[in-house]
């Protein structure tokens, strides 16, 4: 036991002596709380709209008036033909063009259907789906209104009924993202720093000749990793810590659930990154090799997280592989207890699946580190 | 007085594929004494040694350290032993005595024994002003000293050297074979490997290894009338030439 303090005291002096790594350790993440949960965002505004009118009517330009009024639409070109409309998309000028038939007004007044013409840039699928649904609803607002009036102007008495949905968003009332991507955002900054430092540590002292010399003495394994990793344990709660407290003051990201709750999730959680981080070490001869295969899992991980793109939409075998992506369920467990304040029951399957996760890794980390080659 | 035998080697051998690094050396080493191991680059020293220290375990052979079997019982010599490298292993980043504190610490002293050692240490080695300063700041030739010092923390029954004077100035050479006749005085066995032919006249037998065999094993002055040679230089180059 005293062994161990004897390492984590080495531990920790040298990772605050070591000027290099100390404001990447602290700072950057920061920097990616700040700037990550501002630019990640599906919201999509200034979509730069082209159109062309053929009709020249009163209700042709009311249409249009619809779109500058919204705030996602920047109304930019105004195309003669067709022709030129399809030219400045394939220049990258314009994301949307809306072209508005001959007659437009007349055939609407005669009750007839009418085709308007939308192309959009769909390079980016998903956000040429949410740009559709922004025009869908333009042009319903725009159609029901204009039913409205000619109900009016027919005299008629009768009122048209209108039946309306009003949607409700649960634990996020106001669609912000940012409320959305905080809680992943403090995930990625615990779980990166915590494996590239436990990744590249014992990497670091194979590569400088000094873990032969811890090999030669009779230290037992389990002591050495232990007081290795408690200092990177207790790295990532702290980085746990400055990241609440950013999230609350910059944010204002609500923290609904137990506090006490997600520190317990957390400290498991990260005796998964660390065996991870040992286990590369272990296999690996140079801090570089353990970086690249750090980074490669990493990435990995963070992609198939459901942090930026919903596990749901995924492939089934996709979805499949999720269950072994320990940030998955990282985010999962932020997500609800910060957002939906759930308790210990309801993430209890998450908990479970991260210790017997820990357990495995850590195992395997044990014994792949060997004192004799 | 009858002599004890530290180390036991019998018909040792590690082979890496093909290629067998250490081929059936056999040797016995006396406590207390200075026993040089010598050989080439690439002889395979470094191996040989490596399998006595616990780190590796060997191919087939037996041995035995300080009373432990290098099989089965490799924790326990690792707690009679005491190792430096040749390549530096101090930590560069740590102050001389928070290296000592260290070691000290995963050997298992107690408090009171680190710090009583690290002052002798200290006070020994002239450091009083440098005890504070980072060891990564310290000239080679200090380092290795204290690398020596340290290892020798936990009063080892045996201390196994690695080449400990390469790229050190001569007088710094002198000072530090000071320091290993005076831990062998002390009773401490000491392993030695060299490149240096004068650091092998300094020994009391010495092994000369020639492709993973042990050519040669006597005292320097046996070996050099055996060889019809006056310097252990010539004993090596007739060895390894032929």
């Amino acid at each position: 036991m005293r062994v161990i303090l004897y390492i984590i005291n080495k531990e920790f002096r040298q990772i605050f002596r070591n000027k290099g790594m100390l404001p990447i350790i602290f700072i950057l993440p920061l920097l990616q709380l700040v700037i990550l949960s501002n630019a990640a965002t599906y919201e999509i505004n200034n979509i730069s709209f082209g159109y062309v009118d053929n009709d020249h009517t009163y209700t042709s330009r009311a249409l249009i008036d619809k779109f500058r009024a919204s705030t996602f639409f920047d109304v930019a070109h105004v195309f003669p033909h067709q022709k030129e409309g399809n030219l400045a998309m394939l220049q990258g000028k314009v994301d949307v063009v809306l072209t508005i038939p001959e007659h437009f007004e007349r055939d609407l007044w005669k009750d007839k259907n009418i085709d308007l013409g939308v192309t959009i840039n769909a390079i980016d699928g998903a956000a040429a789906g949410v740009e559709n649904v922004y025009i869908t609803q333009i042009i319903k607002t725009f159609n029901k209104n204009l039913a409205v009036d000619m109900v009016h102007m027919s005299n008629n008495t009768v009122q048209p009924v209108i039946i309306e949905g009003i949607p409700l968003f649960w634990y996020n009332k106001t669609l912000n993202y940012k409320t959305f991507m905080v809680p992943g955002i403090l995930v990625l900054l615990v779980t990166m720093i915590t494996l590239f430092l436990s990744g590249m540590n014992i990497v670091r002292e194979k590569e400088i000749g000094t873990l032969e010399q811890i090999n030669v003495t009779p230290i037992k394994k389990h002591h050495f990793i232990i007081g290795k990793l408690f200092p990177f344990w207790v790295i990532g709660m702290g980085l746990l810590t400055i990241g609440l407290v950013l999230a609350k003051l910059i944010f204002a990201t609500p923290i609904l659930g137990s506090l006490a709750l997600m520190y317990f999730y957390t400290s498991i959680y990260i005796l998964v990154i660390l065996g991870m981080g040992l286990f590369i070490s272990n296999f690996t001869d140079t801090q570089q090799q353990a970086m690249f295969i750090a980074w490669f899992f990493v990435v990995i991980f963070i992609l198939m997280s459901g942090l930026f793109t919903p596990i749901e939409s995924m492939p089934k075998w996709a979805q499949v592989l999720t269950e072994f992506n320990p940030i998955k369920y990282f985010v999962e467990i932020m997500r609800m207890v910060m957002l939906k304040g759930s308790g210990f029951q309801d993430i209890l399957p998450q908990l479970i699946k991260t210790s017997f996760y820990a357990l495995v890794m850590n195992a395997l980390a044990v014994w792949s580190y060997k004192k004799v080659s | 007085m009858k002599e004890e035998t530290v180390i036991k080697v019998a018909g040792l051998t590690k082979a890496f594929g093909d290629f067998t690094a250490v081929n059936k050396i056999s040797f016995h080493v006396r406590k207390g004494e200075i026993f040089g191991f010598l050989g080439a680059n690439g002889a395979g020293k470094t191996t040989a040694m490596k399998m006595l220290i616990g780190i590796s375990a060997p191919s087939s052979g037996s041995a035995n350290v300080a009373g432990f079997d290098v099989y089965t019982q490799t924790e326990n010599i690792k707690k009679s032993i005491g190792y430096m490298s040749q390549k530096f292993a101090l930590y560069d980043d740590l102050t001389v005595k928070e290296n000592i504190r260290f070691f000290g610490g995963i050997y298992g002293l107690s408090k009171d024994r680190i710090s009583q050692k690290s002052n002798l240490l200290i006070e020994e080695l002239g450091l009083e002003k440098v005890a504070n300063s980072l060891v990564g700041s310290l000239p080679l030739g200090w380092k290795q000293k204290i690398a020596f010092s340290v290892s020798l923390l936990h009063d080892p029954k045996i201390v196994f050297l690695d080449e400990p004077t390469g790229g050190v100035d001569p007088i710094t050479r002198r000072q530090f074979w000071e320091m290993i006749y005076k831990a062998a005085n002390n009773g401490t066995t000491i392993f030695v490997t060299t490149h240096y032919m004068d650091e092998a006249e300094y020994c009391d037998r010495v092994s000369i290894m020639v492709d993973g065999t042990i050519e040669a094993l006597d005292t320097p002055k046996n070996l050099k009338s055996h060889f019809g040679s006056d310097s252990m230089n010539d004993v090596f180059l007739k060895l390894a030439r032929s």
